[in-house]
């Protein structure tokens, strides 16, 4: 029986007043690609940021290689191998290519994943390493957002809207270097809204809508239909 | 020649003026907090100074060695353990909790020291002059002052861009929320800047003390002479306010030249000028 990595139980989720997710539970096993599916506001953003240690969250809500990171600082949970590619890239405007690459790489784990590696996966980012990060393109800043977070070296790396706004020669490029950025990892979240992208690299899906987890199966089982009546709630 | 003197004497008490910015605009730069405390801050560094030197008999300048580490442990305990808690989406309670420290330490210092005015004394610093020609002498102490301040920014500068931690002060003020996914610990970051500013906070302490007389009062008009220099010289630029504070400081020495009770209104006046004409200041961060 394979390792589960990440485990996600009864989870409930608050912005104040608003609760945005409703006993959520699942689980990442080693090696896995678990790709979360569902329309805006069904509740993935707050999914990933609750596991990243942005939201506060009960402890043994997340438990990560069986010990508690639920409520942790992010810059704790970061130290424990888990990382995440935030929606929208986020890369610091001040910073150049290279030093936002550096932030990543700054907690010094060890691993695979050194300046030099990214710039191998990525060549474009080594030829523009001295620029602002904000004058890249979409696509090289979704490139340098996800070397800045393979730089912690992570076990875990969730991805939050990976193709959103990109073109979709770039989308494909992207994905024709995930299998090699999750490859040496432990297990990876996908958050997508692009269905057919998602199904393609995930080994397990699941489909949230208004804060509940409305289906969950292997790509292969799920038929486009059923997938559309938990995306949409008819 | 007279007002060539003026230009050149303002020049050099710009060079304390930035000091009292640069720390200001650091702060600000880094956690968007606006340090209502920080002329106080000053006033406490000379009077720590003024305690330290009766106690070591050291000379002016090797007492920094004391005051320098001593403020900036206080500013790192000081954000550690109260400004933190302060920051979040709302700028006010930052704003109302550095005023109230602001007024604690004026009535702490009034207790503790009364109301006296003191002077840190620097022997023979403080009556040193040297001519240049034109019939204008220079201060040794202020030109001390000015060379110290040009240093402070340039470190500053250097630390900022040049070094991780530097970094991670940027990244952080960038977006704190990536940062800490970045594996950044926010809360030491602001207490590392905190402790930055308040070693440039000690510094400032010292001249200002050792140029003139001081009182536990005394806090609040530096801090208006700190933001002054910092809106003229444009947020977020280590040199502009450096630029800024000799702008303040020359038009202050002119309008005293016109008339002695115009120094401070003139400062005000190329202040207010400047934020009519120049809202982002002369010398603004270039953005992206």
């Amino acid at each position: 029986m394979p390792e589960t990595v990440l485990q996600v139980s009864h989870l409930n989720a608050f912005y104040g007043q608003f609760q945005a997710l409703f006993d959520v539970s699942l689980s990442v096993e080693a090696g896995e690609v678990l790709a979360i599916i569902g329309a805006n506001g069904a509740g993935k953003s707050t999914l990933l940021k609750s596991i990243a240690g942005l939201m506060q969250v009960p402890a043994r809500s997340v438990l990560f290689r069986g010990r508690p990171v639920g409520g942790l600082p992010a810059n704790e949970v970061v130290k424990r191998g888990i990382t995440l590619v935030p929606e929208g890239r986020r890369l610091f405007p001040s910073l150049s290519v290279e030093e936002n690459l550096l932030i990543g790489g700054q907690l010094k784990r060890p691993g695979r994943w050194t300046l030099d590696e990214i710039y191998k996966l990525f060549p474009v980012l080594r030829d523009r390493r001295r620029v602002p990060a904000t004058s890249l393109s979409g696509g090289q800043q979704q490139m340098c957002a996800i070397g800045r977070a393979l730089m912690s070296n992570p076990e875990f790396i969730m991805f939050d809207e990976i193709s959103l706004g990109l073109a979709p020669v770039i989308i494909k490029d992207i994905y024709a270097a995930l299998p090699s950025v999750i490859a040496g990892g432990a297990g990876a979240i996908i958050v997508e809204q692009d269905i057919t992208r998602a199904l393609e690299v995930a080994t397990r899906v699941i489909c949230l809508q208004e804060g509940r987890i409305s289906l969950e199966g292997r790509p292969r089982e799920l038929d486009r239909a059923t997938i559309s009546a938990a995306y949409f709630g008819t | 020649m007279e007002w060539v003197n003026a230009v050149v004497q303002g020049i050099l008490v710009g060079g304390l003026y930035a000091l009292f910015a640069a720390g200001l605009s650091l702060i600000f730069g880094v956690m968007r907090l606006v340090n209502i405390a920080h002329g106080d801050l000053i006033v406490l560094s000379a009077y720590i100074a003024l305690l330290t030197m009766q106690a070591t008999g050291l000379d002016l300048m090797t007492n920094l060695i004391i005051v320098v580490p001593l403020m900036a442990v206080l500013g790192y305990a000081l954000q550690r353990g109260l400004l933190n808690f302060t920051l979040g989406r709302d700028i006010l309670p930052p704003l109302l909790v550095t005023f109230g420290l602001s007024i604690i330490i004026q009535n702490g210092l009034l207790s503790y020291f009364t109301a006296d005015s003191r002077r840190l004394r620097s022997g023979a610093l403080e009556v040193s002059s040297f001519p240049i020609g034109g019939g204008i002498d220079i201060g040794v102490l202020p030109l001390i002052t000015f060379c110290i301040a040009v240093g402070v920014i340039a470190l500053l500068q250097f630390v900022f861009y040049a070094t991780p931690v530097g970094r991670a002060f940027r990244a952080t003020s960038d977006d704190p929320e990536v940062a800490r996914i970045m594996g950044i610990d926010n809360r030491h970051i602001f207490g590392l800047a905190m402790a930055l500013s308040l070693a440039v906070v000690a510094i400032a302490g010292v001249f200002l003390g050792a140029r003139t007389i001081f009182d536990p009062a005394s806090g609040p008009a530096r801090l208006l002479f700190g933001f002054e220099a910092v809106i003229i010289g444009g947020l977020g630029n280590l040199w502009g306010t450096l630029a800024g504070g000799i702008i303040l400081g020359v038009a202050q020495a002119i309008g005293a030249q016109i008339h002695p009770g115009w120094q401070l209104l003139a400062g005000h006046i190329v202040f207010l000028i400047v934020l009519a004409v120049r809202p982002r200041g002369l010398f603004p961060r270039v953005e992206g």
